[in-house]
């Protein structure tokens, strides 16, 4: 079936950002106050009230559309998309018609199959629209309520060239979108919550065939799972229907979670008329060079850059490399480690192991643990200069994880450091070779893996403090002469 | 005189000289309203208890510059916690929860606000004749219509309900009837006065402005009302202007230009009469006076009832029944109750806008129509762009006739050409005052248009105050 047919995919992705006021209003846009809470005169669209632009919204678009590789309007401006829908109060939404802030832009992206670039046709600013509350079910609720507080939270929509053939690129290039959009701190693109979303157009095509197929216009995918899963569902549906000889139908489906799989909307979303006119209350956006470079200084090292210099320069394994930028926080903090300690592979080992592992099962992200970079530096050397064993090691970042604590203090304290002093180590050592004769004897006999058995012994003994290697010398010495 | 005929700075004079207090002109202007409203019917509101208010608050005002003075407002701005209808069914219980700049600034200023005055619906309307609720009388001759839409505030001016009023004006609503009902008013430049809390009917083109007993009212007002806000993107930055500084009895070596295109039109020759004339005074004051050419204003009207429709249709959208107004007990879902609210909330002209514009904006038609019409907003623009590039200021009538009688025009085209002088202005955003000039053969006041360039407001105010002068008309007085 593969063969026959070429999927054409594009993705409209809307990221909510994250000013701390609305794009016309001074409302606040925080996340999960009491309905209508987050609301004014102008945000609900009281008559008479009018817009003013926040201008942090055209940085954040701006650096957005940088990131993006595109170019930036030096003339822009914002128009009228007019529909009627209770969550929309002034029954038209601020939106950019045929001036976006941004344009012909494109961005890498890997996947199994290999590298990509994926074109970005435009990044538009827009206000975000409220929300429907139903009690029950939609179908059983006697009516509707309606909350504002995200009515006029800014909104940019990232629109996709048609460059995506596979499920899995279109999840690429998404990952990729929402990485970026962390980096630059302007979203904090959280897909349950709504902050990012994504709808699709998907379409399939002969093979070799220039023209496109017809699509049908995918929405409601609320994870990057469902986002994958959706677009593999309609590609085998539509390859089904051409299959059989028969038409797909220009329409907009939904991604239904529980059923897994697309429902025609039909009638619902039946073509628009959104009779976009210029928004007379606003004045045209002029960005001159300035204003872009301004812009340019604010944009860190992006997501793809760093996961490349990570290979060539620290030379780490392309699957670390993947882990670590692919969480910015994560990123930062290794890069911090760094700049205390030079073996990037060891303290990749430590992140991607016991960092996120206690990372993950308390739920914090990576500068909200008792470990600051710092610490996890000393705590490396003390491991690197035999003071402590990997082993206690565990233990004393735990600990750190836990308290916040220097690592130097918690050895100090705890008496954690490593006992490197033969004589100290000479009763122990005796004691057990007198107390496991069949080990020795298992020595003596030339089985090596006994002396495994026996440091592990002086290990237990000392409570981990032991010195591996030198215990190892030890009994060698004694037993092996 | 009564004290109900006297201007904002006869009112000022004597309250400082001691004459009068502030609470004895309130009393006069409300036994006036009492007298004469039910007859004349200006207003939809009459804020008594907020004029009571004010006038408890104004030892603290009192350096105000309407410290103690009745003002009316057109009931298209929003007042906190006030009735503001907009003359329609829709918005018949609306009491907003915010003030518009313009009434904040009444307020600071000390003023005494009164009430608020009819419309047509919306300020869709040349004779207020579009009020769902009633019909505003001409005071000068009760049979005739205020002109409109800002009909009850000029009305209310001429009839002593009220010291001044502030109207709005789209295509002539401040002008037209204050030519109607023999006050001035004035359209200032588009930016000038902050629109934050006008409901708006076209953005592109409305503004605010005061309706007021003579032209020394007029700059009074407006260096209340003037200046930036920045609660609205389209107000100008800039200095203020301190407006009375152009109160001087001074036409000489002012450049006026006559547009033939305008005088050519058929139209009232009894206006035309008194217009030229006024124009004549002028002339021997010391004025040049040429004749100029202009693109004709029909082409004006034309792209107006395009583009205002347009915006209008997205801006009366937000009245769909959800959040606050009228909503249609007629509904089975949420489509039914859009519907039915906008067909049982709006009236027929509202209706008729609504679908123009519409119309003009939907895919398709939005070349021919929406784009067309602003290609030629553009070269009106540069039209009076190069006229004031050698001219001071362009005279022109303010209405083609005096008062209309009421219920007289029902073709909605032939209401829609009354604004034929007074449309071009609001599309090349220009300021315009209407002046009053004389009186035809019935008695009826005739109104003769300045128009000045972007910020031309000074040169307009200092042309006016002299013909007011010249012609000494402005003491006389609606009988009721
Ligand atoms: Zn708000």
């Amino acid at each position: 079936m593969t063969t026959k047919y070429e999927t054409v995919i594009g993705l409209e992705v809307h990221v909510q950002l994250n000013t701390n006021s609305k794009i016309f209003c001074g409302c606040s846009t925080e996340f999960g106050k009491e309905p209508n809470e987050n609301t004014c005169p102008v945000c609900l669209g009281l008559p008479g009230t009018l817009p003013v632009l926040n201008k942090k919204v055209v940085d954040y678009a701006i650096m957005a559309g940088l990131a993006l590789n595109c170019d930036i309007a030096e003339y822009s401006k914002f128009d009228r998309k007019n529909y009627f829908y209770p969550d929309l109060p002034k029954a038209y939404q601020i939106s950019q018609f045929d001036l976006p802030v941004a344009e012909n832009g494109e961005i890498e992206i890997e996947t199994e199959a290999g590298i990509f670039n994926i074109g970005v046709t435009r990044v538009h600013l827009e206000e975000d629209a409220g929300k429907l509350i139903h009690e029950g079910s939609i179908d059983k609720s006697k009516g509707s309520l309606v909350d504002y507080n995200r009515t006029g939270v800014p909104l940019i929509e990232i629109v996709s060239e048609p460059d995506m053939r596979t499920p899995a690129q279109a999840k690429a290039y998404l990952t990729e979108l929402k990485m970026i959009m962390e980096y630059l701190d302007i979203s904090d693109c959280n897909m349950e919550e709504g902050s990012l979303r994504c709808d699709a157009n998907v379409s399939l095509r002969p093979v070799g065939q220039e023209e496109f197929g017809i699509k049908a216009e995918l929405k409601n995918m609320n994870s990057f799972s469902a986002v994958e899963k959706g677009l593999e569902y309609e590609v085998k549906r539509q390859q089904e229907l051409l299959d059989e000889g028969k038409k797909v139908v220009q329409e907009t489906r939904t991604w239904d979670e529980s059923l897994n799989k697309t429902i025609s909307m039909r009638g619902k979303e039946e073509a628009h008329d959104y009779r976009y006119f210029p928004e007379p209350d606003l004045v045209p956006l002029e960005i001159d060079e300035a204003w872009k470079e301004e812009m340019q200084k604010e944009i860190p090292e992006l997501p793809r850059e760093k996961y490349k210099r990570f290979i060539s320069e620290l030379g780490l394994p392309e699957y670390d490399a993947g882990v670590l930028t692919g969480d910015k926080d994560l990123a930062v903090f290794f890069e911090e480690v760094l700049s205390d300690y030079d073996d990037p592979k060891n303290l990749s080992n430590w992140m991607m192991g016991e960092f996120l592992r206690l990372l993950n099962e308390n739920g914090h992200s990576p500068f909200e643990s008792g470990v600051s970079p710092i610490n996890l530096a000393k705590m490396l050397k003390l491991i690197d200069q035999d003071i402590i064993s990997g082993k206690i090691a565990k233990e004393v970042f735990e600990k750190m994880y836990n308290s916040g604590r220097d690592p130097e203090t918690i050895v100090e304290e705890e008496g954690l450091k490593q006992i490197s002093d033969q004589d100290e180590l000479e009763n122990i050592v005796d004691a057990i070779i007198e107390d496991n004769p069949d080990a020795v004897e298992d020595v003596e006999n030339g089985k090596e893996r006994a002396i495994g058995f026996l440091v592990g012994q002086v290990m237990k003994e000392t409570r981990g403090k032991a010195n591996p290697g030198l215990v190892n010398q030890m009994l060698r010495d004694k037993l092996m002469n | 005189m009564n004290i109900y005929d006297l201007t904002i700075h006869e009112l000022k004079e004597k309250i400082a000289a001691g004459e009068l207090t502030p609470a004895e002109i309130k009393k006069a202007y409300a036994a006036r309203i009492n007298e004469v409203e039910d007859r004349v019917k200006s207003y939809i509101t009459i804020t008594d208890e907020l004029a009571e208010e004010e006038l408890a608050d104004y030892e603290n005002k009192k350096e105000g510059l309407l410290a103690g003075i009745p003002i009316a407002v057109k009931d298209n701005m929003s007042t906190d916690g006030i009735k503001t209808s907009c003359g329609s069914k829709m918005l018949e219980n609306y009491k907003p929860p915010y003030d518009a700049t313009v009434v904040e600034k009444l307020n600071e200023a000390g003023a005494v606000i009164m009430g608020k005055t009819n419309m047509d619906e919306f300020a869709m309307g040349s004779s207020t004749e579009n009020s769902a609720f009633f019909d505003t009388h001409n005071p000068w001759n009760l049979n005739h219509a205020p002109g409109g839409s800002s009909g009850g505030s000029a009305a209310a001016v001429a009839a002593g309900e009220c010291a001044a009023a502030l109207g709005s004006d789209t295509g002539g609503s401040i002008r037209q009837p204050a030519s109607y009902c023999g006050v001035v008013g004035l359209k200032p430049t588009y930016g000038m006065v902050s629109r934050y809390g006008l409901v708006a009917f076209a953005s592109s083109l409305d503004q605010i402005g005061p309706i007021t007993k003579d032209v020394e009212d007029s700059a009074i007002l407006m260096n209340v009302i003037a200046g930036h806000d920045p609660k609205d993107s389209t107000s100008i930055e800039g200095k203020k202007e301190d407006y009375t500084e152009y109160l001087k009895e001074d036409v000489s070596g002012m450049k006026i230009g006559i547009p033939e295109e305008y005088f050519n039109l058929e139209f009232d020759e009894e206006v035309k009469a008194s217009v030229l004339a006024a124009v004549e005074k002028l002339k021997e004051a010391g004025a040049e006076v040429e004749t100029v050419h202009m693109i004709d204003a029909s082409y004006a009207l034309a792209a107006y009832y395009v583009i205002a429709p347009a915006e209008a249709s997205s801006n009366l959208a937000r009245y769909d029944g959800v959040r606050y107004g009228l909503r249609s007990e007629q509904a089975a879902d949420i489509s039914e109750m859009f519907t039915n609210t906008r067909l049982e909330g709006f009236g027929d002209e509202v209706k008729r806008r609504i679908m123009i514009g519409t119309y003009a904006l939907s895919s398709g038609y939005y070349d021919a129509y929406y784009l067309k019409a602003q290609k030629v907003r553009t070269l009106i623009k540069d039209d009076f762009d190069r006229i004031f590039n050698d001219f001071d200021l362009i005279i022109t009538p303010t209405a083609p006739s005096t008062a209309i009688e009421l219920e007289s025009k029902s073709d909605p085209l032939e209401m829609y050409h009354t604004d034929i002088f007074t449309v071009p202005i609001n599309i090349a955003g220009v300021p315009a005052m209407s002046v009053p000039c004389g009186f035809d053969s019935s008695e009826m006041p005739i109104g003769l248009q300045l128009i000045g360039p972007h910020f031309g407001e000074g040169k307009i105010i200092q042309a006016a105050y002299t013909l007011e002068k010249l012609l000494n008309i402005k003491e006389k007085r609606a009988e009721l």
